[in-house]
């Protein structure tokens, strides 16, 4: 389901570039078109069509109907699943955002320092979601990890062992990992804003503080919607760092709607149920992403530089 | 059993093809690459099985002596991490993209490729060949026959379950092992007074916590009520002993029997096992493979004399046999259905060579591990763990009935429910009754 996120970006550049311009360059378009084809819709398709079989991965496919639809729907996990997913959505864009756009505008000043401090910044992203997953394991096991190495009674917590807490670890991770690159959008936005602006503000007796909410914060405005949808459409995604750190546990705690795909599918071999799972993982993606769009105006072409 | 949680999801390149295969073993390396389906021309056969130590040098002896031996008809192993394999494999089969020798557990999940045609029935080759029959453990081929044919050939070892304990905490403490299960909620408040865990286990590995609901449920009732649910008889959990088993469990659980943050330990880092060294722990339910690695990565504990098993402990009143044990009654290869007939022949011809000669007898004994070979016992006593090895080869033979364990014998649909339901038991999530009810709904699944 790591497709997710680049048809939607894909579809609201070709809406945008499709918009005006002659048809000659639409061919530019076809590359881009076939290989969505090829590797977004038909295995959409494909899973659409699994969703009413059942198959156990290795024997026939047998076309079943509704069933598989109705064990999906009547699982409890499924809510429960549903429920994770959401908590850690909201959660983890509730952390990151307000992180990134700090961190953005502090990198976005023009200074030495701070050139190689966004280089620090940014090692987190160029880490695997596995190697990571395994380095925060092992830091916080509660008999072997950091806290107990240290002697550090705070940090000794079953942090993986009890369901919000590992919740808790998962955001935090997530958030880590990350807020370079949501950081690194927001920098590049904060560079766009003319200064001119800054410097009239200054003229009429604004402080910094002011300026960063009645200057910075509105320009950023799409920014934020861009960086949002990825982070919640992302979010649906993340599945190998869970699966590695916590493996849905304990109980199934963290268990969010990929991980429970992955798990119905290839552990307990119920193929057609997993890809029902899955059609719901692409609806409620696609429903997220048409919301945050709406939410921006859809208007993303018109000028952000108003008075400017 | 023993599994990885670590996901590798990119194991196979998809780039490289057969050359990069080919340049993969010529190096020796024990890397995955991708590798042609079933086997190609002339004889040649694919074999795919385990990584790690010990098993891995093992099996890669087996096919260095068995490729020399005959250079026209070559096998090419690839080895894969444990829970990676476990998906990887059934991918493979699915799509018609796996290998000559199918390395497995045997049980539900060689049912699963039974019904789906996809491995050979080996019942007549068998008969034909009573020799290499005759070699084996009898009792290794109950998880190898499916309606009564024989689809996969019991190789390497016998690994019951065993409970090892750290005899320097108990003499610090200065207690007894115990011998009921009495004695083990009595030792359980001692050893917490002294700060130290009396069992360690790695559950977010799950297959772990289940080990404890085999043994208590077969000490409480003997193995029928397993082999009932195994039978695929509606209701099969409801049997009160179940229910007395699960709050056995919980008592357990809630009295702090076990580590602190022990759901979030897995078995495969080997930190349950380091918890019992470093004597954090004092007991641990585990595998008899957990006596080799703690061997390795212990220091001396081992070699000292710091290891202490034994066979589970009795429950009072209980009908099981005490002599009973679980665990895995062998490791098991079958032949792809979809093999060409020669490599076919290459794969029988290594079943009934290199598998069951001397050289990988004495192999798995080095490793610490007692070989599935008749009269192996015999061989034992040259090695320096003989004592272990004997307690293992003796727990085997003389076990009235050794059962596969549960994750195995079920298929892996009914499998999966099990050990997500053990997971939320021994998080105290759900209630008893609500394990029974849940395991109720995919018996025969």
């Amino acid at each position: 389901m790591t497709t997710l996120a680049p048809p939607v970006a894909r579809v609201r550049k070709s809406a945008s570039s499709s918009g005006g311009r002659s048809g000659s360059v639409t061919w530019m378009a076809l590359p881009a078109l076939l290989m969505f084809i090829a590797f977004g819709v038909v295995p959409l398709v494909g899973v659409l069509a699994l969703s009413f079989t059942t198959w156990d991965g290795i024997g026939t496919i047998k076309p079943s109907g509704l069933t598989s639809w109705k064990a999906t729907l009547s699982d409890p996990g499924l809510p429960h699943a549903l429920w994770v997913t959401f908590l850690i959505m909201a959660l983890s864009w509730a952390v990151q955002t307000p992180l990134s756009i700090l961190i953005g505008v502090f990198l976005a000043a023009r200074k030495r320092y701070r050139g190689f401090l966004a280089v620090l910044y940014f090692i987190p992203l160029l880490l695997s979601s596995a190697a990571i997953s395994i380095t925060y394991k092992a830091l916080l096991d509660p008999n072997f990890g950091l806290g107990a190495g240290l002697g550090i009674p705070l940090l000794t917590q079953d942090w993986l062992g009890r369901g919000n807490l590992a919740l808790g670890v998962v955001i935090f991770v997530v958030s880590w990992q990350f807020i370079p690159f949501h950081s690194l959008i927001y920098q590049g936005a904060v560079r766009q804003i003319p200064t001119s602006m800054y410097e009239a503000a200054q003229i009429d007796g604004a402080g910094r503080f002011r300026s960063f909410i009645s200057i910075t914060l509105p320009q950023l405005k799409y920014t934020i919607i861009t960086s949002s949808t990825l982070m919640v459409v992302g979010s649906l995604t993340f599945f190998d760092l869970i699966y590695v750190l916590t493996a849905g546990g304990p109980g199934d705690a963290t268990r969010v709607l990929a991980l429970d795909m992955y798990i119905t599918g290839f552990q307990a071999s119920l193929m057609g149920p997993a890809s029902a799972i899955a059609v719901i993982l692409v609806l409620v993606g696609l429903a997220l992403a048409l919301v945050l769009r709406r939410i921006g105006g859809g208007s993303n072409s018109q000028s952000q530089l108003e008075g400017a | 059993m023993k599994r990885s949680p670590i996901s590798r999801r990119n194991f196979l390149t998809l780039a490289g093809g057969t050359t990069a295969a080919a340049a993969l073993a010529a190096c020796g390396s024990s890397g995955p690459g991708t590798s042609e389906g079933g086997g190609s021309a002339s004889g040649a056969a694919t074999y795919w099985s385990l990584s790690g130590p010990p098993g891995e040098e093992i099996r890669k002896a087996a096919v260095e002596r068995f490729n020399k031996a005959n250079p026209d008809s070559k096998i090419t192993p690839t080895f894969f991490q444990n829970d990676a394999y476990k998906q990887k494999i059934k991918t493979s089969i699915g799509a018609a993209q796996g290998p000559t020798m199918i390395w497995g557990w045997g049980g539900g999940g060689l049912k699963s490729y039974v019904d789906a045609n996809q491995v050979e029935d080996l019942t007549d080759w068998f008969s034909q060949n009573a020799a290499v029959k005759d070699k084996i453990f009898p009792s290794s081929f109950g998880a190898a026959t499916v309606n009564g044919k024989i689809y996969a050939m019991p190789i390497e070892t016998v690994q019951p379950i065993v409970l090892f304990y750290n005899k320097k905490v108990f003499e610090k403490v200065g207690v007894q092992p115990p011998k009921t299960w009495n004695d083990i909620m009595a030792l359980v408040p001692q050893f917490n007074s002294k700060g130290i865990a009396p069992f360690s286990l790695g559950g977010q590995s799950r297959w772990t916590n289940m080990m404890w609901l085999e043994f208590l449920l077969d000490r409480q009732a003997g193995s029928a009520v397993f082999d009932n649910v195994f039978a695929g008889k509606a209701g099969a959990w409801s049997d009160p002993a179940v229910l007395d088993m699960l709050t056995k469990v919980q008592t357990l659980v809630k009295e702090n029997g076990f580590i602190k943050g022990f759901s979030s330990i897995t078995a495969d880092s080997n930190a349950d096992q380091a918890l019992l060294y470093t004597g954090k722990a004092a007991m641990m339910l585990h595998g008899s493979w957990s006596y080799g690695i703690q061997a390795s990565e212990g220091g001396d504990f081992v070699k000292s004399g710091g290891l202490g098993y034994m066979n589970f402990p009795t429950i009072e009143g209980g009908k099981g046999d005490p002599s009973n044990t679980v665990g895995n009654p062998g490791q098991y290869l079958s032949i792809s259905s979809k093999a060409t007939p020669e490599a076919k022949e290459t794969a029988k011809k290594f079943f009934s060579t290199t598998l069951v000669d001397d050289a990988e007898v004495e192999g798995w004994i080095k490793s610490g591990g007692v070989p599935i070979i008749k009269g192996s016992d015999a061989k034992l006593g040259a090695s320096p763990d003989a004592e272990f090895l004997k307690f293992v080869y003796d727990t085997s033979a003389n076990a009235k009935v050794f059962a596969q364990s549960w994750d195995q014998a079920l298929s892996p649909t009914a499998a999966e429910t099990l050990l997500e339901n053990i997971a939320k038991l021994f998080q105290l999530q759900i209630t008893p009754q609500q394990w029974v009810d849940s395991m109720n709904g995919v018996i025969g699944k």
